[in-house]
């Protein structure tokens, strides 16, 4: 579950960020400072050619003096005899850099007998020997060029066999004579130089490991390599023509063209990638090249790549262990917490919650979450007290209620030798103590008292109140005073000592069996109906009596009406007429006078139990909120 | 056992006449090309390195050519019975009276080019006019001469070294050149083929096939069969050589180091590619070896219209064919 979870998220956020923001932080570093050792090397590169260049120039310029002055020196004075040729020899011997030197002419131009003539000094194993150019010399490059381009030039490398196969390069200058007028070239001065030294030059410039210097002529050819094949055998366009390189062929042109530049390039020797700088000598065009071999220039950057991405990588295994250690310190704590309240969810207030060490969030969840347990706990505790409390309050109550409606006559029909009349009560207690109450007992053998009443409030001190009222009206009646007078007794010992200001609605009555006739007095209770056999229904006239209870001293009146035989009277108390439906609609007198008037005709049980039905379908699913008594007395005569 | 004995003396007979006859049947001769070993000769080197003259039951010895070993001459003095030269230069030579016969005439189209820089703007052989032209000497002058003269050109003659530098250098506006040597030097001193303008005289009515095999009318007549090997072998070498070029490299380049002459194999590379198409022409259909009587009085009148030579020498007696093979 872990890893699915805050661990996993962390390790991949963390460190997929951390890896990017390594790789941006590396991989600028490695541009910068390759492009800042690219520019350091570009920089050394050309200030190297530059050094290595003007130290071949000087040389080869300060050749280039001598047969230049030669060649002043043949224009402006004669040249009878033998003079100078012993000029060249002087030339030569006082110049150690020149390996030989001649004086060429044009044919016939020393004198009208030689067709040639070019006197030639050169050294010969440390001495300086003399002989005359034994050849047709007038189609050699060192000659034919310079003469048909009109200026001094420098000939391509060649080998030199006679001086012991070194390579060589002559410089040659023409000299001019103005004859009638007309400018004209009368023959060559030359000076030959060993290329030895070049090699020295160029040999010992050693870059890095495997860098080197290379210089090649103006026709491209190798006159110093490493590679010693390629010296005056190939030129770089033959070696790109072998290598199949075009870029080689290209950059061997921009070479000769006099071009100088920093390029990338291919080691001929060692195959290597690297960085040629390439410039051209001012004196003959040919061009020199270094190579700067790019591994070996980039080695410390590299060592110091493979560092820091070593590094990056122990920083990332590092990283990882810390997150997981975070991780697990915030996750372990959690899972225990969430561990502990499956069990508390079970109902197991007792288990024991972990102990977190740090003072972190985790910590201050874990002590919300002990002090949830306490108060679980305590709260639990109270409420199991709280009910255990009003369970034995209920189960009192309804003891109370027990003896309460144990006080009431429910045995039916309880006068079963008296033909007389027939009479049946029935009380729908609420769920609450209520306070309705009725009574009947014979005062003799003719009276039979009748009680109906209703309670003021409810609960306890309600039903204290009836059982008081039913005592009170059971002891004052069996005395055989006048109804009004029992009424006022009753009234008087309610009221005196009734600190609570209860009160009780009462109809009392006393039938004559005999005369059927009935004295009632009734108490602000609810009038009764009374139902002639004919199925006329009327309620009972008032006695203006007012609640008992209420006031001391009061006077009850009573009036008498007489039963014909068949005749009903009907009581109930208000649970009857002001039960209540959802709509807050009560079930009125009006209902009850049509529903007694249905009911008349059926024996006094179901008369009782079918209002008691239509009570219920009335109110639906509305509670009951007061007691409802109903009670019917038929009487059927002597 | 007498069985076995005679066994074996027959096996002892076999071997020892076999090693006689091998000795004496190799004929010894000797062949000399125009110049230095180099694959403009591919065939010949190839041929006797790989054996093909033995096969053929010659002994040869190879004389290296060049200016020092003339082939005309050694040819002429007999120091030589076999010699490659040019057409033209054959038929100078039977002009003269000297009776030298083509025997196989190897290479059908002439190298010989004339090249400028585009930048001076030489496009057509009028634009030569007034140039400076360099040539080489007299036998490399005529298909020039030639030209100029067919288009009516005046151009400066500056005579032209070995060495291509004084074109490489501006010193003539265009150059002679061979095909398969100088035009290639040229391209490896830093010049791209689009920067030339070239003009192979093939291309303007003057072919002159170049090298053929040539020698004594005398040798062909009293050893027909050598020659006729001779040739075969010689073909033979050549085939080998442009069906196995890079051995035919290797061998070659043995040569010139024998002699002591630098080379690169790239150049012998082309050279021995150029030489494939000059052999083999690719809108031709001569067999190898075979001299086209157009060709010949081609040349033949051109030196005669030149004063070269006076009179044109019979083709019949000229070119002797003299080869097995006829096929291309």
């Amino acid at each position: 579950m872990i890893n699915r979870g805050i661990g996993l998220k962390l390790i991949l956020l963390i460190l997929t960020s951390v890896t990017l923001i390594f790789f941006v932080i590396f991989g600028y570093n490695y541009v910068v400072s390759r492009d800042l050792i690219i520019k350091t090397a570009e920089e050394n590169a050309r200030n190297l050619a530059k050094a290595t260049v003007n130290r071949i120039d000087t040389v080869l310029i300060s050749v280039e003096k001598i047969p230049k002055n030669l060649a002043c020196f043949m224009e402006f004075f004669f040249y009878e005899g033998g003079q100078i040729i012993d000029l060249v020899g002087s030339v030569v011997e006082s110049n150690p850099e020149i390996f030989g030197s001649t004086i060429a002419f044009e044919p016939y131009s020393y004198n009208r007998n030689s067709l040639f003539f070019a006197p030639y000094y050169y050294r010969n194993n440390g001495k300086i020997d003399f002989s005359y150019i034994p050849y047709d010399y007038f189609y050699w490059d060192w000659y034919q060029i310079p003469k048909q381009l009109n200026r001094p030039t420098w000939s391509e490398p060649y080998f030199d066999e006679g001086a012991g196969n070194i390579v060589m390069s002559t410089y040659s200058v023409p000299f001019y004579r103005t004859l009638l007028g007309e400018r004209k070239m009368m023959g060559i001065v030359t000076a030959d130089v060993s290329l030895a030294w070049l090699q020295e030059i160029a040999g010992s410039i050693k870059i890095a490991q495997t860098g080197y210097g290379f210089l090649i002529s103006k026709n491209g050819t190798f006159i110093t390599h490493p590679d010693s094949s390629l010296v005056m055998n190939e030129t770089i366009f033959s070696a790109a023509e072998e290598r199949n390189s075009m870029e080689l062929r290209e950059l061997g042109r921009e070479m000769i063209k006099g071009n100088s530049g920093f390029v990338p390039f291919t080691s001929l020797v060692t195959g290597k990638r690297c960085w040629m700088v390439y410039a051209p000598l001012a004196s003959n065009g040919w061009s020199f090249a270094a190579l700067f071999p790019q591994d070996e220039l980039m080695e410390d950057i590299t060592r110091l790549n493979h560092i820091v991405i070593s590094l990056g990588i122990a920083g990332f295994i590092f990283l990882f262990a810390v997150i997981i250690l975070i991780a697990g310190s915030i996750t372990r704590p959690l899972r225990a917490l969430s561990k502990a309240s499956d069990i508390i969810a079970t109902g197991n207030l007792d288990v024991e919650l972990p102990v977190i060490k740090t003072r972190d969030e985790v910590r201050k969840l874990a002590d919300s979450f002990s002090y949830m347990k306490t108060s679980l706990t305590r709260y639990i505790k109270e409420l199991t007290e709280t009910t255990a409390a009003r369970q034995r309050i209920e189960s009192e109550l309804q003891i109370a209620r027990d003896i309460q409606m144990g006080i009431l006559p429910k045995v039916f029909p309880p006068f079963p030798n008296r033909t007389e009349f027939d009479i049946y009560a029935v009380l729908e207690p609420a769920k609450e103590v209520g306070g309705d109450l009725y009574d009947f007992f014979f005062l003799d053998n003719d009276n039979l008292c009748i009680a109906v009443g209703d309670v003021s409030g409810k609960g306890v001190p309600a039903s204290l109140f009836m059982a008081i009222t039913m005592t009170l009206i059971k002891a004052k009646a069996t005395k055989g005073l006048p109804i009004g007078e029992i009424l006022s007794m009753v009234n008087n010992n309610l009221s005196q000592d009734n600190p609570s200001l209860m009160f009780v609605t009462l109809f009392f009555s006393i039938f004559n069996i005999s005369t059927g006739e009935i004295e009632y007095c009734n108490g602000g209770h609810n009038p009764p109906y009374l139902i002639r056999s004919g199925g006329e229904v009327k309620p009972l006239e008032t006695t203006n009596g007012i609640a008992l209870g209420v006031m001391e001293d009061f006077s009850y009146q009573s009036k008498k009406i007489v039963l014909e035989k068949g005749d009903m009277v009907f009581l109930f108390t208000d649970g009857v007429t002001e039960a209540m439906n959802e709509k807050d609609e009560l079930f009125s007198e009006e209902r009850l006078e049509r529903e007694i008037a249905r009911l008349k005709e059926k024996p006094l049980k179901e008369m009782t139990s079918g209002m008691m039905e239509e009570i219920k379908n009335f109110c639906q699913d509305a509670p009951q909120t007061d007691d409802i008594t109903m009670m019917i007395l038929k009487y059927f005569g002597k | 056992m007498r069985i076995i004995k005679t066994c074996l003396f027959l096996i002892f007979l076999i071997i020892a006449s076999d090693a006689l006859a091998n000795d004496i049947r190799l004929q010894k001769t000797s062949f000399v090309p125009q110049w230095v070993p180099q694959a403009q000769f591919a065939g010949y080197y190839i041929a006797d390195e790989l054996g093909f003259y033995r096969k053929h039951g010659i002994n040869l010895s190879m004389i290296n050519g060049g200016p020092d070993n003339p082939p005309s001459e050694l040819l002429k003095n007999g120091l030589a019975q076999f010699a490659t030269l040019w057409l033209s230069s054959g038929i100078q030579m039977r002009a003269e009276g000297i009776k030298v016969v083509n025997i196989s005439q190897i290479m059908q189209r002439s190298s010989l080019m004339l090249v400028a820089k585009k930048s001076s703007n030489i496009k057509t052989p009028a634009d030569m006019n007034g140039k400076k032209v360099g040539l080489w000497g007299p036998d490399f002058q005529i298909q020039p001469k030639a030209f100029f003269k067919k288009y009516n050109l005046d151009i400066k003659e500056i005579r032209q070294s070995f060495s291509v530098n004084l074109f490489l250098r501006d010193g003539v506006d265009v150059a002679s050149a061979m095909w398969f040597n100088e035009y290639h030097t040229i391209l490896n001193s830093g010049l791209n083929p689009d920067e030339l303008k070239t003009f192979f005289f093939h291309e303007y009515g003057l072919n002159f096939p170049e090298d053929g095999i040539y020698t004594l009318e005398n040798t062909f007549k009293n050893y027909p069969g050598l020659c006729r090997a001779f040739v075969d072998a010689s073909i033979e070498g050549w085939k080998y050589a442009f069906a196995h070029p890079d051995e035919a490299l290797d061998i070659v380049l043995k040569n010139l180091h024998k002699a002591h002459i630098p080379a690169t194999r790239v150049h012998q590379k082309w050279m021995l590619m150029r030489m494939k198409d000059l052999i083999f022409p690719d809108d031709s259909d001569v067999p190898m070896g075979q001299l086209v009587p157009e060709d010949y009085y081609r040349v033949a009148s051109i030196l005669k219209e030149n004063g070269l030579i006076t009179q044109v020498p019979d083709f019949k007696s000229f070119y002797q064919k003299c080869s097995s093979h006829g096929d291309k």
